[in-house]
């Protein structure tokens, strides 16, 4: 009777340690790089130095004469199988779409776009042999800056021209809440180009066997690759398997079907050999799709009071030099969040999306939900000093209040449920926050050269991707639905297969959770199965924070059917009425007599006996459900951000981070803690340290970990984080968290910075605030004789 | 090619290794020590960190041949019966998220408590500078190394 011995409600809620640590922790990993296959060869990629420029010639004679080289490629190898790397979210009836051919055959648009392959028994041989390629290139104009390339003079990435698409979206008479406003104002806001950094390179694996395929790659979306990698190469679907082992983290950065996948299968498939590429940092820096680069010009009008009235958002968004899996869509993730909680009368949102030679954009941890919080939460801040009223309380003027939810907003989202002055009150009393403003204006008084901000971010965010309607409807490919299915074994143990594809985010532990809370079985008799579809066929894998809120919601629905056909098999073997039957802590039972009974594992045994079934059920207890989800999922919360800036040195030091988020139900609190703490690390890495550069000739200046700077322990700070709890809409009042800390801090953090810095006439700075921008901002400041 | 006497995690391996292999590649694909990951060529990211006659290395920036007739700790040599306290108190923090940084985390925290066994909060984060980690945010790594440091972990 070990089911009777754990409430099957303790387990909801409860901080327990991750199942996934044992082999994470000892070593006994199965990264992508570890496979080791009989004859298994190493492929080295040679890339365009160039970042614009027509291929002339590719000399393959010498790499193909070095040792231990079995075969080098070039594009024209490929020209009649490798196809065009799919766009799967056109955004407009006339979007350019221009093919992107996994390898060049003719024109190279960005710095390390491939251009030959070369394919040895060892990755140091494979290293050198690629170095002896030849390529001539003949150089062509570069397009690096979105704001020009639209002029009609400017060099073009592509025949059509530098224009991608433009998506336009309004609600309300944006004139006339314009008209006789009396405050308006307007701000041009730059998100610099981000690289994803996931710790575990990218890496491939693939072999053909017969006709078959099996590709291991370091990737969120086994399922949706593998249909791609059909769409794409043309090879039958039921042939290829995908399996994603365990994954060193994604953000969005494996969220794509890459280059370097498909011609790893079309390369196995010529040499009938398994093949084998990891990326090297510098080369994942050129070509891992990057994040964000876009201008945005945000106008809001509001009322004397600081009331808003209306909202204007127009968007330059750099596609890079080709359209990736969803490269066109991340903005309009973004378009729906720009008037976040406010109310408003009106709201107005465009988007040009921008072709230029560097390398492609996509999805990066929130994809355009941190953009439009940033834009929103700045103008805000703006807003107050404007009105010489607290941050804060030009938003409570604003927000939705709590009573007034189910509200549908001015971007038409219906937010489910919310309480941002819960989360807000909350905050304030963590930070200590009417201190800290005492003790900023008493440091302003003494003109300290060490100044004191204070950044605010009330966010919410739409998650949970996503309602498969409405997908359809903004033009997306496919579905937004997870599916799940559960094995109940002969032992009484419980197979769970998730369509989800955990890469860090602890999906063994908490699917453990929901099951064993919803069947009343162990916690460790569940073993959850993900990542191959040859084992968890269906599936929309891990991105937009929707693991939880939609997968989880699937493992709830065949959770029901488990139950419901054990419960009608319960009946018939107590030869009693099923609706007399009652199922409590794992347990089936007659109603008034608990003695007379079956426990689940019971069940699934009689099942797999199937002695004594009832006419037309069939054995065994197992069972598959698929959820699409009816709204999105709006996480929120107020973060708070107290630094200190150095006036002197243009140093950035944060102080103090609370973070206050409204996330739902928690299944289990560490892990939404490790969520958030490490989303808040995210942006404020983009806030203070991250930015990737590309000089005048479109080389990537940030190659490497030394210039591109993700933070380290040293250059972070402890957080304070708590929770508000406004259950959401579906049966497990869950909402999403992954991308929740990230999309708030960017702006908690430079609302802090540009707070600190007002005194002097200063209200931007360009991230991310490095000591040097901080610094010369002031200089300009002073000589423009800002007050001091 | 060079022959190269070295003992991995208490077992010695004779082989004939390149002059130019790097230590990660030669623990990773020659001994099969896959639990030390690699996550950058630059040494900046520190997943590769092994310890080299008890002194922390990122085994990327050590030839093979330089770790002739020395003794290699990885991650999976740090269990001895029961996992080390590190592993016990990254487990018990939840400092773990997608894993692939853990090994060198540990394996550089290990180091830093063997010359700082009752580290502050801050000698943590500075002692840790060279090991990054995308997932963590690294609240949960202080607090484990701490928790290790406070159980003994250097002893």
């Amino acid at each position: 009777m070990t089911a009777d011995t754990q409430a099957p409600q303790s387990e909801l809620g409860r901080a327990r340690l991750r199942k996934e640590d044992a082999r994470l922790l000892t070593g006994e990993t199965n990264w992508t790089d570890n496979m080791v296959l009989p004859g298994m060869l190493h492929m080295a990629f040679v890339r365009s130095p160039m970042a614009h420029a027509r291929i002339t010639s590719v000399d393959l004679s010498a790499a193909r004469s070095m040792p231990g080289v079995i075969a080098a490629f070039s594009g024209a190898d490929f020209a009649d199988e490798q196809g065009s790397l799919p766009c799967a979210w056109p955004v407009t009836e006339d979007i350019v779409v221009p093919a992107h051919p996994p390898m060049a055959t003719d024109e190279v648009r960005y710095v390390g776009e491939a251009v030959a392959v070369v394919v040895a028994r060892d990755r140091y041989e494979a290293a050198d042999a690629a170095a002896a390629v030849d390529v001539s290139y003949e150089p062509l104009p570069v397009v690096l800056d979105i704001r020009s390339a639209l002029e009609e003079n400017s060099p073009k990435v592509h025949e059509a021209g530098n224009k991608s698409y433009e998506w336009v979206f309004a609600q309300g008479d944006l004139d006339e809440a314009f008209r006789d406003a009396p405050v308006v104002i307007e701000r041009n806001y730059r998100q610099q180009r981000l690289i994803p950094s996931a710790m575990e390179p990218r890496s491939v694996v693939a072999m053909c066997e017969a006709g078959e395929f099996t590709l291991w790659s370091a990737t969120q979306i086994p399922h949706v690759l593998r249909f791609l990698l059909a769409v794409v190469t043309g090879i039958p679907e039921q042939n290829i398997r995908v399996i994603a082992p365990d994954v060193g983290g994604g953000f969005g950065s494996k969220l794509q079907v890459t280059a370097e996948e498909v011609l790893a299968v079309l390369v196995a498939r010529k040499l009938g050999k398994p093949v084998k590429w990891t990326e090297s940092r510098s080369e994942g820096n050129l070509t891992v799709h990057h994040g964000r680069d876009m201008w945005q010009r945000i106008r809001i009008a509001a009322d004397s009071d600081g009331r808003l009235r209306g909202l204007s958002v127009d968007l330059l968004a750099d596609m890079g030099a080709y359209l990736m899996l969803v490269t066109p869509g991340v903005p309009l993730l973004g378009a729906f969040m720009y008037p976040a909680i406010y109310k408003m009368d009106a709201y107005s949102f465009r988007c040009t999306g921008v072709f230029t030679t560097k390398m492609p954009t996509d999805a990066y941890r929130g994809a355009g939900r941190p953009e439009a919080t940033y834009a929103i939460e700045r103008i805000m801040d703006e807003l107050a000093a404007e009105l010489g009223v607290d941050p804060l309380e030009v938003r409570e003027r604003n927000w939705i209040k709590h009573e007034e939810f189910p509200y549908t907003t001015i971007a038409t989202l219906q937010y489910d449920s919310g309480n941002y002055e819960a989360a807000t009150a909350r905050a304030k009393e963590l930070l200590g926050y009417d201190a800290l403003r005492q003790e900023q204006a008493e440091r302003n008084l003494d003109n300290d050269p060490v100044r004191l901000g204070i950044g605010v971010s009330t966010y919410t965010e739409m998650c949970g991707l996503a309602p498969s309607r409405v997908l359809g409807s903004l033009a997306y490919g496919a579905g937004g639905w997870e599916h799940a299915s559960i094995r109940m074994l002969p032992t009484g143990k419980v197979e769970v297969v998730t369509g989800s594809s955990a890469h860090g985010q602890g999906h063994e532990t908490a699917w453990s959770q929901i099951v064993a809370d919803q069947l009343g079985v162990p916690f460790e008799d569940i073993r959850v199965l993900h990542g191959d579809t040859q084992i968890a066929p269906k599936g929309m894998d891990t991105y937009g924070s929707r693991s939880l809120a939609v997968g989880g919601m699937a493992l709830v629905g065949a959770c029901d059917k488990v139950i419901a056909k054990a419960k009608h098999i319960t009946a018939h073997m107590l030869e009693a009425s099923e609706s007399d039957i009652e199922f409590v802590g794992g347990r089936f039972h007659v109603r008034g007599d608990p003695k007379a009974g079956h426990t689940i594992q019971e069940i699934a045994l009689a099942t797999f006996a199937a002695h004594n079934l009832p006419d037309g059920v069939e054995p065994s207890l197992d069972s598959e459900a698929t959820y699409d989800p009816d709204n999105f999922s709006f996480p929120h919360g107020t973060h708070l951000c107290a630094v200190e800036v150095d006036t002197e040195t243009g140093m950035v030091t944060i102080r103090s981070y609370v973070a206050v988020d409204d996330i739902g139900k928690v299944i289990n609190p560490l892990i939404v803690d490790g969520q958030v703490h490490g989303g808040i690390a995210q942006g404020i890495a983009q806030a203070l340290y991250e930015e990737a550069v590309y000089d005048d000739e479109g080389n990537l200046l940030t190659t490497t970990l030394a210039d591109y700077l993700v933070p380290s322990a040293a250059d972070l700070p402890s957080y304070v984080t708590d929770r508000t709890e406004s259950p959401a809409g579906n049966r497990l009042g869950v909402k999403g968290v992954g991308e929740a800390g990230t999309i708030a801090s960017t702006p908690a953090v430079v609302n802090a910075v540009v707070d600190a810095l007002r005194p002097f006439g200063i209200r931007d700075i360009t991230m991310p605030c490095t000591p040097e921008r901080v610094w010369r901002a002031l200089q300009n400041a002073q000589e423009n004789g800002g007050a001091a | 090619m060079a022959k190269i006497t070295v003992t991995v995690d208490g077992v010695t391996y004779t082989d004939d290794v390149e002059p130019r292999l790097l230590l990660v590649h030669y623990l990773r694909e020659q001994v099969g020590k896959t639990g030390t990951p690699i996550g950058c060529d630059t040494s900046n990211c520190g997943a590769c960190t092994v310890h080299k006659n008890g002194v922390s290395v990122k085994s990327c920036a050590v030839l093979a041949v330089q770790a002739d007739g020395t003794e290699i700790t990885t991650i999976e040599g740090m269990a001895d019966g029961q996992w080390h306290p590190l592993q016990q108190a990254f487990h018990a923090e939840h400092a773990v998220q997608c894993g692939y940084c853990s090994p060198g985390m540990i394996m550089a925290a290990a180091d830093l408590l063997r010359n700082n066994p009752n580290p502050s909060d801050q000698e943590i984060r500075d002692g840790l500078e060279g090991n990054l980690c995308r997932c963590t945010g690294y609240e949960n790594i202080v607090r484990a190394v701490r928790r290790a440091a406070e159980a003994g972990a250097s002893s």
